[in-house]
This record gives C-alpha cells, sequence and structure tokens, in this order.
C-alpha cells in the first residue's frame, strides 16, 4: 500500500475525512490536462461540433449526449452529417462503425498500461470509453511513470478532464452558432482535420503508421470523389494492408 | 423503417453509440495477453491509421457546413502549410494548428 515511488506528499491533512487516494490519483489525472495543448484544441474542435449540431437542426441536449456517448469528434462528424443530410439510418451506422475501427487499436494499445493484480476487467470499460485521440495521447505519456494499481483512476481523471472542455465546447459552439460569420464557423469546422493529422503524424513513429497515414490521405479522397461505396472501410484495408505490406518487405530484407 | 421513425435519442444510440462503442469493448477483449508489437496489431492498426486518413481527407474535400464555403484550393493548401509550420516549429502541433488556421482564414478571405 506505500508504493509511492518515493514520491514526497506535501501538507497531509492530519485531521479527519481524509480523501481515499483513488480521487487523489483521480484528481491528479484531471490535473494532467490542462498542461496539454490538446485540452484547449478538444475545446475549439468541440465548437465546430456544436455548430455543426445546431446548422442541421439538432437539439443542444442530443449535440452533448453525442459528445458523452461518442466521444470521437470524428465520428460525431460522421453521424451528425451523415443524420443531417438524410443518409439512412443504416448507411450512417456503417459509416460510424468504420471510423470508429481505429479506436480499437488505441485501446488495444492502452490497456496493457493499466493492467495491474487488482484491475478486474470490469474497471476497464470506463478508461476504454474515454480513449479517444486526445485521452489516449496524454494517457500514453502520464501513465507509464506512475504506480501500476492507480493507472485506472488516473486514466478516468485525464478523460473526465478531456470530456468537460469538450462538452463545454459543444454547448459553446452550439449557442455560438447562430451569431457566428460563417469564416468563423470555417476555422472552427477546419479544427477537426488539422489537428487531428497533426497528432497522427507527430504521434505516429513507426514506418507502418507513417505509410497508413500517406496510403489513407490519398486513397480516401480519391474514393470518395468517385462515390465509391464504403469508402472509409475500401480506404482502411487498402492503404493498411499496402502499409503493412511495405512495413513487412522493409523488416524481411534487413 | 425510417431513420425519423425512431426518437433522436433512440437513433442516437442505434446509429451512434453502439457501432462506435462496440471497437471499445471489442479492444478490451483483444487487449488480454495481446502484445503491442504483433504483427496482428501492426496490421490493425495500420488499417486503422487509413481510415482516420480517410476520414481527415474527407472533410476537406467534402467538408461539412460553412468549411464548404471556403474554396478547395484553399483547403488543402491551408492543411500543407500548417503541416510545413508543424515541421519547421518542433513538431509542434500548436504551432501547426494555429498556422493552418491563419492560412485558411486569409485565404479565405482572399478568394472568398
Amino acid at each position: 500500500m506505500t508504493d509511492d515511488g518515493g514520491r514526497k506528499t506535501e501538507h497531509r491533512p492530519s485531521s479527519g475525512l481524509r480523501p481515499p487516494p483513488s480521487v487523489i490519483w483521480f484528481a491528479r489525472g484531471v490535473a494532467a490536462t490542462p498542461k496539454s495543448v490538446l485540452l484547449y484544441v478538444v475545446f475549439g474542435t468541440y465548437l465546430g461540433i456544436g455548430a455543426l449540431a445546431y446548422d442541421l437542426s439538432f437539439s443542444a441536449g442530443w449535440a452533448l449526449a453525442t459528445t458523452v456517448l461518442i466521444w470521437a469528434a470524428p465520428n460525431q462528424v460522421v453521424l451528425i452529417s451523415g443524420l443531417g443530410s438524410g443518409a439512412g439510418a443504416l448507411a450512417t451506422a456503417v459509416a460510424v462503425s468504420l471510423s470508429a475501427v481505429r479506436l480499437l487499436p488505441m485501446v488495444v494499445s492502452l490497456l496493457p498500461l493499466l493492467r495491474a493484480p487488482g484491475v478486474r476487467t470490469r474497471a476497464l470499460i470506463l478508461p476504454a470509453h474515454f480513449t479517444a485521440v486526445s485521452a489516449w495521447v496524454v494517457a500514453l505519456q502520464v501513465l507509464p511513470a506512475l504506480p501500476r494499481e492507480h493507472r485506472v483512476a488516473v486514466c478516468n481523471g485525464i478523460g473526465v478532464g478531456f470530456l468537460v472542455s469538450a462538452s463545454a465546447g459543444t454547448l459553446a459552439g452550439y449557442h455560438l452558432a447562430a451569431q457566428l460569420p460563417p469564416l468563423f464557423a470555417a476555422a472552427l469546422l477546419f479544427l477537426t482535420p488539422i489537428s487531428f493529422f497533426l497528432a497522427v503524424a507527430g504521434g505516429s513513429s513507426r514506418l507502418a503508421d507513417r505509410l497508413a497515414l500517406i496510403f489513407g490521405l490519398i486513397i480516401g479522397p480519391a474514393l470518395a470523389l468517385g462515390k465509391v461505396d464504403l469508402d472509409l472501410l475500401w480506404t482502411g484495408i487498402a492503404g493498411g494492408t499496402l502499409a503493412y505490406g511495405v512495413h513487412r518487405l522493409r523488416r524481411g530484407k534487413r | 423503417m425510417s431513420a425519423t421513425d425512431l426518437g433522436p435519442y433512440a437513433l442516437l444510440l442505434l446509429v451512434g453509440f453502439l457501432p462506435n462503442e462496440i471497437w471499445r469493448w471489442l479492444g478490451i477483449v483483444l487487449a488480454r495477453g495481446l502484445d503491442e508489437d504483433a504483427d496482428i496489431v501492426v496490421w490493425v492498426r495500420a488499417m486503422a491509421t487509413a481510415v482516420l486518413a480517410a476520414v481527415i481527407a474527407r472533410i476537406i474535400v467534402v467538408p461539412p457546413g460553412a468549411l464548404a464555403g471556403v474554396a478547395l484550393p484553399v483547403r488543402i493548401a491551408a492543411m500543407a502549410i500548417g503541416f510545413a509550420g508543424f515541421l519547421a516549429l518542433r513538431r509542434s502541433p500548436f504551432a501547426g494548428i494555429v498556422i493552418g488556421e491563419a492560412a485558411l482564414l486569409i485565404g479565405a478571405a482572399l478568394f472568398y
């Protein structure tokens, strides 16, 4: 129980009602988020999501619910613009699911960091839900230095910090949308592609990931402009497999 | 049954939440005993990255809402300029975003 890793605990209140350790670790997770530029990017990105929901005549409560329940900005754009433009429910569900496939490897690479003797699978459901580009990037940076048994609490704190910022952004964007000049609205919507592009470009040091990013940027628009059905799925399979193939060939030559 | 027969929140659960969350749940199942560097993980991650790249590219090429009011060459140029700024300034995402946004606003003001 005394595995603070030699960490100094300053000014422990000696009077009763001391918060349990998990609350303190959770608070540390929340406190880690304002140190990341991504917290502010998330706010701006979600201003765009809120504005988009307003543009397509959804309610503010519904827009907020997409943020809390889906918690992945590009997937929300797919959902909101799909339903708003009258695309069928099934086609929209398939498109949302396709853009959500990328969450799986993020979860798969994050959870091993959270595993500890006392941690049950049930306790991983919330950290898995919080997994999205922003929280995932910060969790991977912060967690490895912390004691294993407290990482779930920290991870949940990081997730809640980002989610509060995103929720505030969603509501602010929704209510600002009516007054926003079109140019400012366009700048907000542009935040999603530019910030995610730079987050992926900056985060991927492996050849396979970099190639997948490049192939996806080329194949994706080609299929979208060619009005190919399920363009996201085909881009993922073709671009990802091609990138993986090159990675295997390079490794084989060594 | 058409999409409008369901209430908006039921629609959100069935068309948004479930198709999205299923991958996180599947991730919990698959993460058991999987190594980050396993071949299958590298392959799946490459496919996921390509899908994300396609989502990014689609917002630029077939943009939603007000972004459609900015000309396509301006949208593409702003992405390229933002990326160049990111590379030039110690791979800082913040710098890249600010430069890309400035390029978008200037370009849109010039060619609106």
